[in-house]
């Protein structure tokens, strides 16, 4: 089936505030990555001088909670729903359902962002949970956001005037409601007691990731890609595969992050199974984005736009095979517990996730708005979140292995802290690096929405339309 | 419509389909584990404290999970789900970016030292990059009455005035003492009596165990092993270079007893522990663990010819067999 995407929107009345909602989603989500990440800069700073900031509300346990949930929930969350929202209307060639809905949520998932923030600043924290610290009322809100979010998605999918629904739909859609399955189960309390909390938390946290932030960053692939390089996706029934395939394993591998715990040996096992069982969706996915861009490399090389693309599907691909690998225990022995699993982290939800959406901002936002950002921009904003996120994968991933090994050799542990120090300092100038990037592109944010940005020419979406050449 | 439902509607049953099978059932199943044999609820401070460790996100640094794997035997043994009983929010973390506390008191079984380490990680391990907690104190003119001040080296300590723990600090040094792993039950009584091969949380017991098994004579000085468990178990508050912590820790280097050849004295305060001991005129109060229960005698000996042979100490060297014998004397003091 070939789907092909024309610029033209049916039903362009409601274009003008559709493009100030999705611009909104951009700067709010955008604010939340530039605080999210200037905390982790001070997080990393720790790392070499461990008395910097040792007040307690700047002590590194409040602190690095808050830049996990903040890039999730502030960041990588309110951009996705733009960006979905964007898409549903476009691909769908009618009208957002409600575009007064679409504030509300933006509303809410900022109220659970602030107020989370500063619950965890306080010292209030619902535990450990990897990205569930969140005090659950605040929580609470979050979902209420999803629900909000859900509704409008698949309402305005109702009422699209195309016969089919397009692909990234399916993938934008299932992500918002499945999301708030997960999040409804991270909730509720009658089966989190003691090791019945491990399982679900290995359960919520890796699927907080794999099916909330990773379909909605390949929905917004499976659309921007073909309208960049103007020809449809490869394969539209291997998207299909994936997404089936994504739902079936992805769900099963939570308790990976478990191994070697007393978590039951079964469940395990399973999830080891499973992990070795996502490379078909992983691997369907990306040959499937990679086999669209073939033979245009060279429009791929003049666009920075699907360079941030062209990063985010390898990044993906990279990203979600190595998982499958670290799920091996007898790699597990090696890297569990140590540094290399916040490069893997930072490789997925950074080097995949966020750089699907900056390459969705950059290709969707300047048709919405009518103003791009300029192409010096963009380009020191590809750069140095390149260099910088590369550095910062690199060392982390050289340094946890090194922090292993010193634990298997039998070490004192002190070893392992002092052998891993150079890395941190690597660490740091990546990050530093990353940061950077994130002020300008938060510049061009402001040149694409509110300030004056190049005009876009005209509607139609050449591969390089939405840069200034 | 059709359509919409389908791929909505059928994706999210799939979902929750899964999400009961992966989440919610095994969640029943495994919050209804019963606590294991001694392993107990906290006390009203230890809970307190636990709260704190909690809002803080001690355990983004600190796991507390026991892996049957060699690497992580100087934690303790391999966790089982009877230890969970009783610990919700888990704090299982999924970083060592610091060591595993599943057993950080017996570890570091001396509560002054978990006060120093509080207060500044520095003062007692020179080489740690754990935050200073030094908010959780308050530095007064002079200790409100029946109040111990926290000795901190005077590298550390403030210009003026002495250290007292907040009502935050004590709860969560009562937390950390808490942080024991019950003997399992078949393993329980080797564990108390004798130790010979402690396998009851020893550090290292079962690592130490296999070479004797090899046919290495009980009493033969294996000097590296001896350098590594003192790593692991006395470090701490001895420090690597065997200097103490002037007023607070006694130095081993030097030290009378270490270097006596009847190394009786030296035996006993290892497996039974000492306090309030006068060494050069200086009179120790903190209370040093007893280590008898939690390692055997070959590693005791090892620990203690390690003592008696670095820093240019040149005691008589001991054997298992000695240990036994003091251990068989003065059990039950």
């Amino acid at each position: 089936m070939s789907f092909f995407i024309s610029e033209d929107a049916a039903g362009d009345g409601d274009s003008s505030e559709l493009a100030r909602l999705f611009a909104g989603y951009t700067i709010s989500a955008t604010a939340w990555l530039v605080f999210a990440t200037f905390v982790a800069i001070v997080l990393a700073y720790k790392f070499g001088a461990p008395d910097f900031g040792s007040g307690a509300w700047l002590t590194f346990g409040r602190l690095r909670p808050i830049h996990t949930n903040d890039t999730f929930y502030g960041w990588a969350s309110i951009a996705l729903v733009g960006l979905a929202y964007y898409v549903a209307a476009r691909s769908c060639r009618t009208q957002l359902y409600s575009i007064r809905l679409g504030w509300v949520g933006l509303g809410l998932f900022n109220l659970a962002a602030v107020l989370g923030t500063v619950a965890l600043d306080l010292g209030y924290s619902a535990g450990d949970l990897e990205y569930r610290e969140w005090p659950w009322p605040i929580r609470l809100i979050f979902v209420a956001a999803l629900v909000v979010t859900a509704i409008n998605l698949l309402a305005t999918v109702a009422r699209r005037s195309t016969d089919d629904i397009y692909l990234s739909n399916w993938y934008t859609m299932g992500g918002v409601l499945w999301t708030v399955i997960i999040a409804t189960v991270g909730v509720l309390p009658w089966y989190q007691y003691g090791l019945g909390q491990v399982a679900v938390s290995g359960f919520y946290m890796h699927n907080a990731v794999g099916l909330w932030f990773t379909p909605l960053a390949l929905g917004i692939f499976y659309y921007a890609l073909p309208k960049l390089l103007n020809r449809p996706i490869y394969s539209y029934a291997l998207g299909i595969l994936a997404f089936w395939t994504n739902l079936l394993f992805y769900p099963i591998i939570g308790s990976h992050h478990f191994l070697f715990s007393p978590l039951p040996w079964w469940l395990q096992t399973t999830a080891i199974v499973f992990s070795v069982a996502m490379l078909v969706p992983v691997w369907g996915g990306s040959a499937n984005f990679l086999l669209t861009m073939r033979g245009r490399i060279s429009v791929v090389a003049h666009s920075y736009t699907l360079g941030f693309i062209l990063i985010g599907v390898v990044g993906y691909l990279v990203g979600s095979t190595q998982g499958t690998l670290e799920a091996f225990r007898s790699l597990q022995q090696v890297w569990h517990l140590t540094s290399f699993t916040v490069g893997h982290s930072h490789l997925t939800m950074y080097g995949f996730v966020t750089f699907a959406i900056w390459g969705g901002i950059y290709a969707l936002l300047p048709a919405a708005t009518g103003k791009r950002p300029g192409r010096l921009g963009i380009a020191a904003h590809f750069w140095l979140a390149v260099v910088g996120s590369f550095i910062y994968v690199i060392a982390m991933s050289i340094g946890g292995t090194i922090q292993g090994l010193d634990w298997v050799q039998g070490k004192p542990f002190i070893q392992s802290v002092i052998d891993i120090g150079p890395f941190y300092i690597w660490r740091g100038v990546g990050g530093i690096l990353m940061f950077l990037s994130h002020l300008v592109f938060a510049w061009n944010v402001w040149r694409m929405t509110l300030g004056h940005g190049v005009q876009a020419s005209a509607a139609q979406a050449g591969p390089l339309a939405t840069e200034a050449v | 419509m059709r359509k919409l439902i389908l791929i909505a509607g059928g994706s999210t049953l799939v979902y929750f389909g899964l999400a009961l099978l992966m989440a919610v059932i095994p969640g029943f199943e495994l919050s209804q584990v019963p606590p294991g044999p001694g392993v107990k609820p906290l006390t009203a401070i230890e809970a307190e404290g636990r709260e704190v460790y909690v809002g803080n996100g001690c355990s983004y640094c600190h796991t507390q999970q026991v892996r049957p794997l060699p690497e992580d035997k100087v934690f303790g043994r391999p966790s089982t789900a009877g230890d969970f009983a009783y610990q919700t929010p888990e704090l299982l973390g999924s970083e060592r970016t610091g060591p595993d506390l599943t057993n950080v008191a017996k570890r570091r079984g001396s509560e002054v030292w978990q006060y120093i380490h509080l207060y500044n990680p520095r003062a007692v391990v020179p080489e740690s990059i754990m935050p200073s907690f030094a908010w959780m104190f308050r530095v007064v003119d002079t200790a409100p009455k029946g109040v111990t001040p926290v000795p901190v080296p005077k590298t550390f300590a403030p210009p003026s005035g002495v250290v007292i723990p907040t009502q935050r600090a004590k709860a969560l040094v009562a937390y950390l003492m808490s942080l024991k792993q019950a003997p399992l039950s078949n393993m329980a009584a080797a564990g108390e009596t004798s130790a010979p091969a402690a396998p009851a949380g020893g550090a290292t017991a079962p690592a130490a165990a296999a070479p004797a098994a090899a046919g290495q004579p009980s009493g033969g000085i294996d000097s590296a092993h001896g350098e590594q468990l003192f790593g692991d178990n006395c470090a701490a508050c001895h420090q690597a270079n065997g200097e103490g912590l002037a007023g607070t820790f006694p130095p081993l280097k030097g030290n009378a007893a270490v270097n006596d050849a009847n190394a009786t004295e030296h035996i006993h305060a290892v497996l039974f522990g000492l306090q309030g001991k006068v060494i050069d005129g200086v009179k120790y109060e903190s209370p040093m663990p007893p280590w008898g229960k939690q390692l055997g005698d070959k590693d005791i000996a090892d620990i203690i010819n390690y003592e008696r042979s670095a820093w240019g100490n040149h005691g008589k060297p001991v054997t298992a067999a000695d240990v036994a014998a003091v251990r068989a004397k003065d059990d039950g003091n």
